[in-house]
């Protein structure tokens, strides 16, 4: 059956028209103020875009105008994560989706790099001692060829 | 269905046995955190309060009404419903969702009030009929007895829906069946009202994940609804106010401004006088919302919606000048949006009085 997430949802104007509701404009403003933050005092923004009231092509004239930039990751945790840096360094796009590849949050961050993309110490630790495990058991190492099979099961 | 013999896990120990990652947990926290209307900033909080969370027991119980409510629960995407109910609280008791029937249903409501006292959480939605209990009983138990019992031992009660918020369709009159509110009934335990016809699925599970996660209710407001889904109205959040603002109206469906996406005021949307979260969260995965299909808010999530005058007719519009009116909008907008906002209130409780119904003339009005 197709999903709601498939039928594509056609915009009425093209993009260079949709400026007419005015809604992407003020975020681009708060944008550039949080990027002057980040460089003077590294302090980091999440603008969460559900809150915004935003009409037709509001958000598509928003991400036309940030861009893509030079990285782009694919998170793989309770469904697939697109995160990327935007044409304006500093400003990246974290758009989560669940296991139904439903939207779940779509966020923009002002920062050097998305909290979420680090490793976390609570991992790590599991890491270590994944790790320590298998090079204990005898033909631990050998007994699984492909490495990734080892990995925990997130999603 | 809980397992009353063991200390319920931890949603962190829960995830964790299930082998999210740390980095999935801060996932789910950030959706969490949106759908629960809170900044970003709070994840953190919120990942720490979810870390010790224990999965809450609700009842849910359906009165006089249409399972509108539940098709919308079941419709919510964050988190999926599945995840909402296996996952994070524990649903032991709902009519339409649950296996069991007839007498093991009501053995597991029993079960669960017993396993659960003072902890757990009620969630009704239709309206409760008090002039004959016959109008609606649940094995053979009437509504009014079988809400009042599984109160009695609450932690809190969540009316879901217009009906269980405040009367809704069988409220309207002339009420034959003298249908009321949950929470004029319940006085002597917290009562959330998630208004909505039906609510909208994400604040439905909104206001849940909020108990789920600080273990209390959000701050409500005079109608006893949560302020941060139903603390700005429509007509504040709605993305075709700058319109409202020049005073550019859509006077018929199928007119230039209704082509060119102009407010929707004078074909009756209720959007100044309704609170909720439709012009942000909308619908259908964020898809769309009455307005931006372009249709009026019909203010749903009020007091007495269904006898405030034909949705399509003047009740939106003040019998005052309203040309005046709007003229005044493009240079204070947000001052003359409250007042108009006022005034609706006002017409709409005169339309109350009148009970005014609505006819094919008032589909077909064109201003």
């Amino acid at each position: 059956m197709q999903k709601l997430q498939d039928i594509d949802i056609r915009v009425e104007a093209p993009v260079d028209q949709l400026a007419q509701h005015g809604n992407a404009v003020p975020v681009l403003h708060e944008i550039l103020h949080a990027l002057r933050r980040l460089g003077e005092t590294e302090e980091s923004t999440t603008i969460d875009l559900r809150s915004i009231p935003f009409g037709p092509g509001d958000e598509e004239l928003l991400l036309d105008v940030l861009g893509r930039g030079e990285v782009a990751v694919k998170l793989e945790t309770l469904g697939a994560s697109e995160i990327y840096e935007t044409a304006y360094a500093g400003v990246w796009i974290v758009d989560h989706r669940n296991t139904e590849g439903e939207r779940i949050a779509l966020q923009i961050e002002i920062t050097r790099v998305p909290e979420i993309l680090l490793t976390q110490l609570a991992d790590l630790t599991d890491s270590i001692s994944r790790l320590e495990n298998r090079l204990r058991t005898p033909d631990g190492v050998a007994s699984q060829s492909n490495p990734m099979s080892g990995r925990r099961r997130d999603g | 269905m809980a397992d009353s013999k063991t200390e319920p896990k931890t949603l962190g120990e829960s995830l964790r046995q299930q082998g999210v990652s740390r980095r999935g947990f801060l996932k789910f926290c950030t959706a969490t955190a949106s759908m629960m209307a809170l900044p970003p900033a709070m994840v953190p909080a919120i990942a720490e309060a979810l870390e010790k969370a224990r999965r809450p027991s609700v009842i849910w119980l359906s009165f006089q009404e249409c399972t509108g409510c539940t098709e919308s629960l079941t419709r919510a995407h964050a988190p999926t419903i599945e995840n909402l109910i296996f996952d994070h609280i524990s649903l032991d008791y709902h009519h339409t969702l649950q296996a069991a029937a007839g007498e093991g249903a009501e053995a597991a409501r029993e079960a669960a009030m017993h396993e659960n006292h003072g902890k757990y959480i009620v969630v009704v939605d239709g309206s409760i009929p008090l002039k004959d209990p016959g109008f609606s009983t649940i094995a053979g138990i009437s509504n009014l007895d079988m809400l009042k019992e599984t109160v009695a031992g609450a932690a809190a009660v969540i009316a879901v829906g217009s009906c269980a918020a405040f009367g809704g369709l069988p409220h309207a009159s002339p009420n034959p069946t003298g249908a009321v509110s949950v929470s004029e009934i319940i006085k002597d335990k917290p009562v959330v009202n998630v208004s909505g016809c039906p609510p909208i699925p994400t604040v439905i599970t909104g206001v849940l994940a909020h108990f789920l996660t600080f273990g209390g209710l959000p701050e409500l407001d005079d109608l006893g609804r949560p302020k941060v889904f139903y603390g700005q109205s429509i007509h504040d959040r709605c993305y075709r106010r700058p319109f409202y603002d020049k005073g550019l109206f859509a006077e018929t469906f199928d007119d230039e401004g209704a082509r060119k996406g102009w407010c929707l005021y004078r074909m009756g949307c209720k959007g100044p006088m309704t609170y909720n979260a439709c012009a942000t969260t909308k619908w259908n995965q964020g898809t769309s919302w009455p307005v931006e299909s372009g249709h009026g808010c019909l203010g749903c999530s009020e007091p007495n919606f269904w006898d405030g005058g034909g949705f399509y007719n003047a009740i939106s519009i003040p019998d005052g000048d309203i040309a005046r009116n709007v003229g005044l909008g493009a240079v204070a907008g947000v001052a003359v949006g409250a007042a108009a906002g006022m005034l609706n209130r006002n017409a709409k409780a005169d339309a109350v009085a009148r009970h005014e119904t609505v006819t094919v003339d008032d589909l077909e009005k064109t201003s």
